[in-house]
């Protein structure tokens, strides 16, 4: 067999990856390199850059799967952990509330990526499954009597029961119609529950306490536990989704379906899969924060939290379960922040001042929109990959770093 | 009976009929090429082939059994994978992904298995490091192991084609559609491409349909070659026969 050789001076191994050309090319004998690289690879660098100059061919497959593929991301992630053990015992009971709100609505991003960014469709309903969730789980628990737990999975399948129904039809419909239909959908979840007496109607519906077992979240540091665990659990099980079969399904969906297709992938199933999956995210993020706020009304699940949600994704990055996770705090932190931000130092007066000046004298929650639709802006302007991508710059530079 | 046998295929988008009422009988183990002028409704006949286009009319039988206008993922699923004549990749995916999605059909992970593992004795842990291990395979194969882990879309043309044709090959096919194998190749890529048509055919033991339009490769390759004009079938054969039939000879030089 006669086949195209490489004729470039670098020996092949040293090719495996294009990322690492410019590392390669400063020292073209791996022999010059390999001390230099053992040093790298022990202070923390990426171990790809490692293994391809040792020339290591054999390769242990389980590594491209596995959750921490680097000793640095191993550190990191470690570190993190450790970090979300402490961080609650230094913060006041307000800012544990505001991780906790954060934390939910990573839950709902994540899920709303899996079905905007990693499959390729859009959704303007997504209010509606966090509508779900919460009235499934607190009618449940006040009317059922279902402990926490039941409750909170129940909201999930419940939701990923109404996602893979919406998908049913979205299947013939592609983008603009999409965003139609589902629009019709978050609308309708909305009039539905605040016109039916058993769900409370307008007035809403309390929230009993979260509880597993004996363990009553009373606190603000109580139900921190309980709403990170679910969070961390529910990521985690995203990041390994999308490196396994199905996860690779729904991204080749949204790349070619045609292709997909002829890889053998049922594009009607994993669309409709794809729809129950983000449904099933979104009912356990709406379900716990029910229980973080303690009380819903239907009116609070409207086509603006829709479109806030799908603003958490772009901002943090589509396709992407980092991003999801910064655009939710992003997003969520600064529209808290900047509910109150006329109590804020310098700032604040010269803020109030011009919006009763231009605006009306209740005009500050203007000053939210702009700044947050300003953000959007800038991020789709210049940084289309959203904060993921700030974040992929930053690694590159650091990986580049003493070149 | 044969590997693949259509009868009577009819085709026709609004008034345009495509292939009027196309038969052909594909024996295993063979390299069978369709040639013809451009618009001759070759694509198309792939098309049907693997559930793309629903026949106005006729048969597709694949292994004794018809998948007429049966969906794509069906066809492959009986394992028929084919390459497109304007590459289809996964743009957004690395090379070993792109070919680890050939190995889809092979796969059987779910949702909850594919979400919970913890540590490789996982079942779905197991499963996509065996299938990586058979990508590996593939790539070294093509000698595409450079570029495994660059993102298809930034990758050079030709390449692309090879990353295309290894994804086909990862779903372990038994019949390979290659619509235009060599287009936009240079003479000695198209010469390699050759050769490993044939190598693909012995290694992987799969019978090939190659929609061509270099004619001194199908001549050399091919066990046997069919023409088609405007939709119409002109001859069936030898490369022999089908080189001195007037009928083609008329088609691609026109009359004289
Ligand atoms: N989806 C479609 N809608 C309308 N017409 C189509 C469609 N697909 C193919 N055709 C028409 O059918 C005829 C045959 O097309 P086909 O793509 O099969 O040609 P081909 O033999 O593959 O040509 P080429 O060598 O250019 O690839 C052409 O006239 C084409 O315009
Ligand atoms: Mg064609």
């Amino acid at each position: 067999m006669t086949s195209r050789k490489n004729n470039s001076v670098i020996p092949h191994a040293l090719q495996v990856d294009q990322k690492n050309d410019l590392f390669i090319l400063f020292f073209r004998r791996r022999e010059a390199i390999l001390p230099i690289a053992n040093l790298l690879t022990w202070v923390g660098k990426d171990s790809e850059t490692y293994r391809c100059l040792t020339m290591d061919m054999k390769r242990d497959y389980y590594e491209d799967i596995q959750l921490c593929k680097t000793r640095t991301a191993l550190v990191l992630t470690i570190a993190l952990f450790c970090c979300l053990m402490i961080i609650p015992f230094l913060l006041g009971d307000y800012n544990i509330y505001i991780v906790n709100l954060i934390a939910i609505h990573a839950i709902v991003a994540i899920g709303l990526n899996i079905l905007v960014g990693y499959t390729g469709q859009i959704s303007l309903g997504h209010a509606g499954f966090f509508a779900i969730g919460a009235y499934t789980s607190v009618l449940l628990m006040v009317k059922g009597g279902v402990p926490f737990p039941v409750a909170l999975l129940a909201a999930g399948f419940v939701s990923a029961g109404f996602g893979f129904l919406l998908g049913l039809p979205s299947l013939r419909l592609e983008g603009p119609y999409l965003a139609i239909a589902t629009l019709g959908f978050g609308m309708a979840v909305t009039q539905i529950i605040s016109h039916w007496d058993f769900a409370g109607g307008h007035m809403g519906l309390a929230a009993p306490k979260m509880s597993i077992g004996p363990f009553v979240a009373d606190t603000g540091l109580e139900q921190y536990a309980i709403i990170m665990s679910v969070a961390a659990i529910m990521t985690i099980a995203a990041i390994n989704l999308m490196k396994t079969r199905v996860g690779r399904a729904l991204v080749a969906i949204r790349d070619s379906e045609i292709a997909a297709e002829a890889m053998g992938v049922n594009v009607l199933k994993y669309k409709t899969l794809a729809f129950a999956i983000s449904a099933f995210y979104t009912g356990v993020g709406g379900a716990l924060m029910a229980f973080a706020l303690a009380h819903i009304s239907a009116g609070s699940f409207n086509l603006i939290l829709s479109i806030t949600f799908l603003a958490m994704i772009i901002v943090g990055g589509l396709g992407s379960i980092m991003g999801s996770i910064l655009g939710a705090a992003l997003l969520t932190y600064l529209q808290i922040k900047l509910q109150v931000i006329q109590e804020a130092p310098i700032v604040g007066p010269i803020l109030l001042d011009i919006s009763k000046r231009f605006f009306t004298a209740e005009g500050l929650p203007n000053i939210q929109s702009i700044i947050i639709g300003g953000i959007m802006i800038g991020i789709v302007i210049f940084e289309p990959l959203g904060m993921r991508g700030i974040y992929l710059r930053f690694k590159r530079y650091w990986r580049m770093w003493p070149f | 009976m044969a590997l693949l046998s259509i009868q009577n295929l009819w085709v026709s988008f609004g008034g345009l009929v495509a292939l009027h009422g196309v038969s052909m009988d594909v024996e295993e183990g063979r390299i069978f090429s369709i040639i013809g002028p451009n618009g001759a409704g070759k694509t198309t006949i792939f098309n049907c082939i693997s559930g793309i286009y629903k026949p106005t009319k006729g048969k597709v039988i694949f292994r004794d059994r018809e998948i007429t206008g049966k969906k794509s993922h069906y066809s492959a699923g009986m394992g028929i994978a084919r390459t497109f004549q304007n590459i289809e990749l996964f743009g957004h995916l690395t090379t070993i992904d792109n070919l680890l999605l050939g190995r889809h059909i092979h796969m059987k992970s779910g949702v909850f298995s594919g979400a919970f593992f913890f540590g490789k004795s996982f079942p779905a842990a197991r499963e996509e490091c065996h299938h990586r291990e058979v990508v590996e395979r593939i790539i070294e194969f093509l000698e595409i192991e450079a570029y495994r882990n660059s993102l298809v879309s930034s990758l050079p043309y030709g390449i692309r084609k090879l990353v295309e044709l290894g994804r086909a090959l990862a779903m372990e096919p038994t019949l390979l559609l290659l619509d235009e194998p060599t287009a936009g190749m240079n003479q000695e890529e198209k010469r390699d491409m050759m050769f490993w048509i044939r190598d693909i055919r012995d290694d992987f033991k799969v019978t090939i349909i190659m929609v061509e339009h270099d004619m001194n490769l199908v001549m050399d390759v091919s066990d046997e070659i069919m023409a088609l004009n405007f939709g119409v079938k002109l001859v069936q054969g030898t490369p022999e026969q089908v080189r001195n039939d007037p009928q083609v000879l008329e088609a691609y030089l026109g009359r004289d």
